[in-house]
């Protein structure tokens, strides 16, 4: 493809997406279905501006799912994925075991031969991880217990493929397996993997060897190396390396014949733990959101509307019979495992498409010679139809049923006992985790609320884990960074970069973007807390003003004062500083002429210390017996 | 939770008392019984909730403020658990340097004249405990002697104290009930529902049947003898 072709290209994707996508959002549709209807409207049924090689893209953009698995596994620290284990086997193989069998059932009752039902069954089974995860996480349902449930349904899929591609061949109909596994279009990738060559032992010899490369190459070699490379401050450097990590695993599983997505979310999952995981997350998240963008647009640009045109009722037949039979399956299996109805809704209509990986998997079997084109063609496209589908089942189940279920929560419990826990939902960033930051984070810490730290010193960041600091690499004032740091959720930030230039340019980017974060700002001295105080920061520190007056306050006792005597005149001292700082910091803009900086900290001396003697009410009178004395005595 | 004093509602409605509740509680968060009686009044129209433990954690108390909250007010109620048969720590500190001499008493002192003083106050103990033959000898009444003794010499009114007796066993539901007894109280004292003069002879103002269950019996008499 030469540079004028690909550009044309580049912009008639860019264009359906950048048009489609902010409608779709605007109706409340979602981003998916705004995708999915710009690749229909720029199809070859549409506007006929892309054509066969359609089905390229897809393959190029199916990417944008293992990146996505490498993210999903950024998010999903191995003790998190270890306590999932119930749900991932239990709930995902039983939905893949029982609709396997059902559609199997139908395809039987339809007069398929039994070896072509079990295969149409398996794949069917499975449900389109890109669409389901795009839309959950947009519409903010991941962490629920449909979203969990969901995920760990899609994780089975995953992994079931495998044994599937593995399965297929031995379904070919007798004295047609010629194909025998030769042609392995397996995964995303569609060649012949290296292994298939090897003898069975050494195949499972270099599967296994795979899988330990990734574990313990992300475990102990990619720490240091993405060490290294932050180490030199090159940012498009650590982003081609975060690149050429999850392109790097995609290639090695292709080779042994794993799924590549399996593989990225298994480096990610290693990664979790690292203080990396922020940093890779911001910078291969766009490149996911373009490559899952594009996909779709791919998926809506190969729905088939001459197959469907030409036999509407079957295809309709088809698309419907897999959605309700999917969701009965799903429904089922949510009572069993006891989610509540409303989840039990979201989860089913979440689940109830074809996948992806059917399309690899027809091409698959059509290969093996377990069917022909006349069974897969009409599948494919009501697998197509049925992914479209998802978004607007998923706007149905939200906007219609849902109302009507409504949450089946237990009834007003008497508001009592804030338990201590409830401090820990309670988000709280640390950027900067320098002098300052660092006391800060480690008293929030000794009261059981654990911060999101973010320094973009490597070589301390280094330090601090090893001391078991929960601590993540990144330069904080990185919008992308600060997404990945879970800035929406959080309910304040801690400002404490090493300039006060980068607190200014972290505090406008939060203020612009996380109108709701409160903000808590480390500043060098007074101007700086001007500085702050004009961006409309209300809580500004100044670094050495406590530690100076506990300065003060030992040097009036060396001289004779009594120790709670000093410690309360520092106090107000304290108290009069902060209220003149806030009166010279409004009053700075009115004096047109610029003040020099000596003469306004003189003139604020004064002040503070002209009130001191003058102002009756400074004195603690309550202890003071004079003018009782005076009363009385007289 | 907020280190200012608020009043919640609307300014321009008036009520026939102002009332100012300070709390003092060291420890809030672990507290079962004041956090729900004090849920049950801080939302209150035309009531004035002080946390005094969150607005001065360094007991550095900015005395001109609470003067001038005070002066705003009809009826303060100081809401605290009983510690040592006596407040919390910061409310005595409280007392120490807000009622100066001069301005709440002493020859020129009389800012705070007329004004009730009143204590809302829990207790581990039950108010068996509270007697002759109790083991904590005196009844709570008694045992308030030098803070009546404090409201007197400012020529503030004292009202016997509402008790919630018994803390330490309590049941949710028990505690949902004192608290909505005492919002009732709180709102007949802002509203001039109860004359305050005929409680005074109470030894609990939880004595008083009519605060709880028949909160309109003493409405006919309405605001008359709240001494201004």
């Amino acid at each position: 493809m030469h540079a004028e072709g690909f550009f044309l290209q580049a912009f008639v994707y860019l264009s359906a997406a950048v048009v489609s996508v902010p409608v779709a959002k605007r109706l409340g549709l979602g981003s998916v279905l705004g995708y999915l209807l710009a690749g229909i409207a720029i199809g070859p049924f549409g506007l006929e501006l892309i054509g066969e090689e359609g089905q390229d893209v897809m393959h190029f953009a199916e990417f944008g799912v293992v990146m996505m698995l490498f993210l999903i596994g950024l998010e999903l620290e191995p003790g998190r994925l270890w306590r999932l284990r119930g749900p991932i086997l239990g709930l995902g193989g039983l939905q893949v075991g029982i609709t396997t069998l059902a559609i199997a059932g139908v395809a039987l009752a339809v007069g398929q031969s039994w070896r072509v039902a079990l295969a149409v069954g398996m794949i069917l089974a499975l449900s389109s991880t890109a669409m389901v995860l795009q839309t959950l996480a947009e519409k903010g349902l991941m962490k629920t217990d449909a979203g969990q449930s969901a995920f760990s349904v899609l994780l089975f899929q995953d992994i079931a493929v495998i044994p599937m591609l593995a399965l297929l061949p031995l379904l070919a109909a007798p004295g047609d397996g010629a194909h025998h596994g030769a042609d392995h279009a397996h995964g995303h990738g569609g060649h012949v993997p290296w292994v298939q060559t090897l003898p069975p032992w050494a195949e499972t010899l270099a599967v296994l060897g795979a899988v330990a490369l990734v574990v313990v190459g992300g475990r102990f070699l990619m720490r240091p190396a993405f060490r290294f490379i932050a180490r030199t401050g090159m940012r498009e450097i650590f982003t081609a390396a975060a690149l050429l990590l999850v392109i790097g695993i995609a290639l090695l599983m292709a080779q042994v014949g794993l799924s590549p997505a399996l593989g990225t979310f298994l480096a990610g999952v290693v990664l979790a733990n690292s203080e990396y995981r922020h940093e890779l997350e911001g910078d291969v998240e766009p490149f996911k959101g373009l490559l899952l963008g594009l996909f779709f647009i791919a998926v809506g640009a190969s729905v088939d509307f001459r197959l469907i045109s030409e036999s509407p009722g079957s295809v309709a037949a088809m698309v419907a019979g897999l959605v309700v039979l999917k969701l009965l399956v799903l429904v089922g299996l949510a009572r069993v495992f006891r989610m509540g109805l409303d989840q039990t809704l979201l989860f089913a209509f979440a689940l109830a498409q074809g996948g992806e990986f059917a399309f690899v998997l027809f091409s698959f079997a059509t290969q093996n010679a377990i069917f022909g084109d006349e069974v897969a063609a009409p599948l494919i496209a009501a697998v197509a139809v049925s992914m479209a589908l998802t978004p607007l089942l998923l706007v149905l189940a939200e906007k219609v049923l849902l109302p009507r279920v409504g949450t089946k929560e237990s009834v007003a419990r008497p508001a009592d006992e804030i338990s201590s826990d409830s401090h820990n939902d309670q988000r709280a960033i640390i950027a900067g985790f320098g002098r300052f930051g660092n006391i800060v984070g480690r008293l929030l810490r000794a009261n059981g609320v654990k911060p999101t730290v973010l320094d973009n010193n490597s070589d301390r960041v280094d330090v601090l884990r090893k001391l078991g600091l929960e601590v993540f690499y990144g330069d904080a004032t990185r919008l992308d960074l600060l997404h990945a740091a879970g800035a929406e959720e959080a309910k304040l930030m801690v400002v404490a970069l090493e300039s006060q230039e980068q607190n200014l340019e972290l505090v406008e980017t939060a203020r612009k973007h996380f109108p709701h974060l409160t903000l808590l700002v480390r500043a060098d001295d007074r101007f700086d807390a001007y500085r702050l105080l004009d961006e409309g920061v209300d809580h500004v520190y100044r670094e050495t003003l406590d530690t100076s007056l506990a300065a003060g306050v030992d040097a009036l006792c060396h001289l004779g004062f009594r120790r709670f005597q000093a410690t309360r005149s520092a106090n107000k001292f304290r108290c009069h500083d902060e209220e003149t700082l806030r009166e010279l910091a409004e009053m700075r803009h009115d004096r047109k002429q610029y003040m020099n900086h000596a003469r306004e900290r003189i003139r604020f001396l004064e002040e503070t210390l002209q009130a001191e003697h003058h102002d009756p009410t400074e004195r603690d009178a309550g202890w003071d017996v004079e003018s009782l004395r005076e009363d009385l005595g007289g | 939770m907020t280190d200012r004093p608020e009043t919640s509602g609307d300014g321009a409605v008036r009520f026939a008392r102002r009332v100012l509740i300070l709390l003092a509680h060291p420890a809030l968060e672990k507290s079962r019984v004041n956090r729900r009686l004090m849920a049950a009044v801080r939302d209150l129209p035309g009531v004035t909730f002080h946390d005094l433990y969150q607005a001065y954690p360094n007991f550095h108390i900015r005395v001109e403020r609470e003067q001038a909250l005070l002066a705003s007010h009809d009826v303060v109620i100081f809401q605290h658990p009983l510690f040592w048969y006596s407040t919390p720590a910061l409310l005595k500190e409280w007392q120490d340097l807000v009622l100066q001499h001069g301005w709440a008493y002493g020859t020129d002192g009389t800012a705070l004249r007329g004004k009730w003083w009143m204590h809302v106050l829990t207790a581990g103990g039950r108010r068996s405990a509270y007697r002759r033959e109790g083991y904590n000898r005196y009844t709570v009444r008694e045992l308030l002697v030098p803070l009546q003794q404090t409201a007197n010499l400012c020529g503030m009114e004292f009202l016997p104290p509402f008790v919630v007796h018994g803390t330490l066993g309590m049941t949710p539901g028990q505690i949902e009930d004192h608290a909505a007894e005492y919002r009732v109280l709180v709102e007949a004292i802002r509203d001039g529902g109860v004359e305050l003069g005929s409680l005074q002879n109470l030894d609990q103002v939880n004595d008083r049947d009519a605060l709880g269950k028949r909160p309109r019996e003493t409405g006919t008499d309405g605001v008359s003898n709240d001494a201004r």
